[in-house]
């Protein structure tokens, strides 16, 4: 179990490296942003920024969704299939409670398949893995309309590499935060 | 050899197996012998079998530099007339050459023909030289400033003119005046119908298979006059030419949310197919171009739509839980194939054109993908997915299954125009760069088609007017 576990923990770290080169080349939109830049999130108009600021993420912020639920952004699926599995389930509670204490905070679910199909049928299949993760988080009490689901299909691997461990990685759904 | 044997061989040759060899009859499900046909000789052909190509593949088809009364100065890229005239013959030898129809002298290797030459040639010394079939040709300007181009197949052991023709081209266009005379030539020897002079909307891909980019990208069949059309800040997926090739359908994340576009290649500017929340994507035009069917996804469920290609109403194809997607019409309009996986993996099916009559075709094993109706009618190309993906062909009933390639990912086919080629993209295991490949219907004539960067999802456009 502790091997799944640092797996987990090495996938994420995999994303945020390649999500943060996607960054670059994709639509301004584009959803994951990891990781998160120290960005000046203290607007110029405001005098003095506290010096005594307690070190960690700005609350709401999607580096404090990351650090709330341990980097477990992420959600696997078997071969072909959409359905959440017991291990998903524990992840998508944890980003539940996350989003059930800022209610005004908005997601979108990033689906994404492994390249072993058609491109047509993994864009679909990613958006069915989106769409069931969505379904989840809803009957956890989470508004429908905060959520909103993209796929990618098979078009952007988190492991580019053509081995089962690369395409266990890329059959997830993502949860990005949208500020 | 006679041009009846020789018409026969190259049938035999190029014949897709059982399902023969007919013109498309459009208004049929199956293909009809027609009068003229050879029939006596046909029982031969409807063995399945897949002749050896040897024999006319090696006909000696010459090609020298196409004539011109005066050296004159054109608009044209390719300069002026007698410099017209060697790359016109240079582009015909290519087409006839690369799709591995045949195996063409072309002009580096021949000697200028003058211009009396042109409708009365010298059949003696190309006789010794060892040509069977001889192409002729010249260029002129027009007073508009227009590409005057004849050009001739002569038979040369016959003595014998077999077809002759000309067209006015715009000096910008003079290339496909190249690939008119040799859709004139392929015909008339091979008895199918033409297919250089049409063009192929594709996936331009660059980088690094994490983050690649994905441009929407044109270019005409040989791969010449190639154009990006967007600049890769969205990806582009998916891209189907209209049959009149003024417009594209394609998928676009533009924004972020992946939907389907209608772009506009002369003004270069685009419209949502549909006004709609959702993701839409697998876009394809009815072969008349009046209709666009799209995809879309509800709730993790996925269904065949269709509206007109000017907008307006949405009638829903298909509505079953699962995916239900893509779509390709049948010659004649009536009919639609498409892929569903509703009955427990991705299996191929047809309906009528209004939706009615769904039921599955392919019965095989592995699972089955992205069919494509050919424009002959008589047969539906796909992805066979059975650990790796290839490319198949099958009757429209589902039967005579075959595959055509055999590589780690080979998807996605588009049909050349006369049904006798198919393209389709080639996925590099690890790496992912992909590739544009072509493959006749014997599954041995595979090549690659260049491209200035890696390709995917490509789509064959008609024989131009």
């Amino acid at each position: 179990m502790s091997s799944i576990t640092n797996f987990r923990v090495v996938s994420t770290a995999l994303l945020a490296g390649v999500s943060a080169l996607t960054m670059s080349a994709c639509a301004p939109k584009t959803p994951k942003s990891l990781p998160p830049v120290p960005a000046p999130t203290v607007s110029p108009a405001t005098p003095a920024p506290a010096p005594e600021l307690p070190a960690g993420p700005v609350p709401g912020s999607q580096a404090d969704f990351l650090a709330a639920i341990n980097g477990r952004d992420t959600i696997h699926f078997a071969f072909d299939k959409y359905n959440v599995d017991a291990e998903s389930v524990e992840i998508l509670k944890g980003q539940a409670a996350w989003l059930a204490k800022y209610p005004a905070k908005k997601i979108t679910l990033e689906g994404h398949a492994d390249e072993r199909g058609t491109r047509d049928y993994n864009l679909a299949l990613g958006e069915r893995r989106a769409s069931a993760a969505k379904a989840y988080l809803v009957s956890l009490g989470i508004d429908a309309a905060r959520i909103t689901t993209v796929s990618y299909g098979k078009d952007k691997p988190a492991d580019p590499a053509s081995t089962e461990e690369a395409w266990a990685k890329n059959r997830r759904a993502v949860t990005v935060t949208i500020d | 050899m006679t041009m009846r044997n020789l018409a026969l061989t190259l049938a035999l040759a190029l014949s897709a197996g059982p399902a023969l060899a007919a013109p498309p009859a459009p208004a049929k499900p199956t293909p009809v012998p027609t009068p003229q046909a050879t029939a006596t000789d046909t029982p031969e052909v409807l063995t399945g079998t897949v002749t050896d190509d040897s024999a006319w593949q090696s006909l000696g088809i010459y090609i020298p530099a196409f004539a011109t009364n005066i050296d004159t100065p054109t608009a044209a890229s390719a300069g002026s007339t007698t410099q017209l005239g060697r790359a016109i013959a240079d582009v015909i030898t290519g087409d006839l050459k690369n799709n591995g129809l045949f195996k063409p002298v072309g002009p580096a290797a021949l000697p200028a023909v003058p211009i009396i030459q042109i409708t009365t040639p010298d059949f003696p010394s190309w006789n010794a030289r060892g040509a069977e079939m001889l192409v002729h040709g010249s260029v002129q300007v027009a007073s508009n400033g227009n590409l005057l181009v004849g050009c001739y197949l002569y038979d040369v052991s016959l003595k014998q003119q077999l077809v002759k023709a000309n067209w006015e081209m715009t000096p910008a266009d003079w290339r496909r005046a190249a690939h008119k005379c040799a859709d004139t030539v392929y015909s008339r020897l091979s008895g199918e119908s033409p297919f250089f002079d049409s063009r192929i909307a594709y996936i331009a891909e660059t980088g690094p298979k994490e983050h690649r980019m994905k441009r929407l990208a044109i270019m005409d069949s040989d791969g010449a006059n190639h154009r990006f059309l967007t600049t890769g800040q969205a990806m582009a997926l998916t891209p189907r030419f209209s049959p009149d090739y003024k417009k594209i359908a394609y998928l676009s994340y533009l924004n972020g949310r992946p939907r389907i576009y209608v772009y506009d290649v002369e003004s270069a500017t685009q419209r949502l197919v549909a006004e709609t929340g959702n993701t839409t994507f697998a876009p394809r035009w009815s072969p008349d171009g009046k209709w666009i069917l799209y995809s879309m996804a509800t709730a993790g469920n996925t269904n065949i739509y269709r509206v007109s290609a000017q907008g307006g109403a949405v009638q829903k194809l298909t509505d079953t839980p699962g995916i239900n997607i893509g779509g390709s019409y049948s010659p004649d309009g009536h009919k639609i194939v498409f892929e569903s996986d509703r009955g427990g993996s991705q299996q191929i099916y047809v309906m009528n054109a209004d939706g009615s009559d769904q039921h599955r075709i392919s019965f095989f094993g592995g699972r089955a993908g992205t069919p494509e109706w050919s424009p002959r009618g008589d047969q539906i190309a796909f992805t066979h997915i059975a650990g790796n993906l290839s490319v198949g062909v099958m009757n429209i009933d589902g039967s005579a299954m075959r595959h055509l390639t055999d590589s780690w990912q080979d998807e996605a086919p588009t049909w050349a125009p006369n049904g006798r080629i198919i393209q389709f993209f080639r996925t590099e295991k690890n790496t992912g760069k992909s590739s544009i490949w072509q493959v006749d219907l014997t599954g041995r004539n595979e090549r690659r088609l260049p491209t200035p960067v890696d390709g995917s999802d490509p789509s064959w456009g008609p024989v131009r007017e």
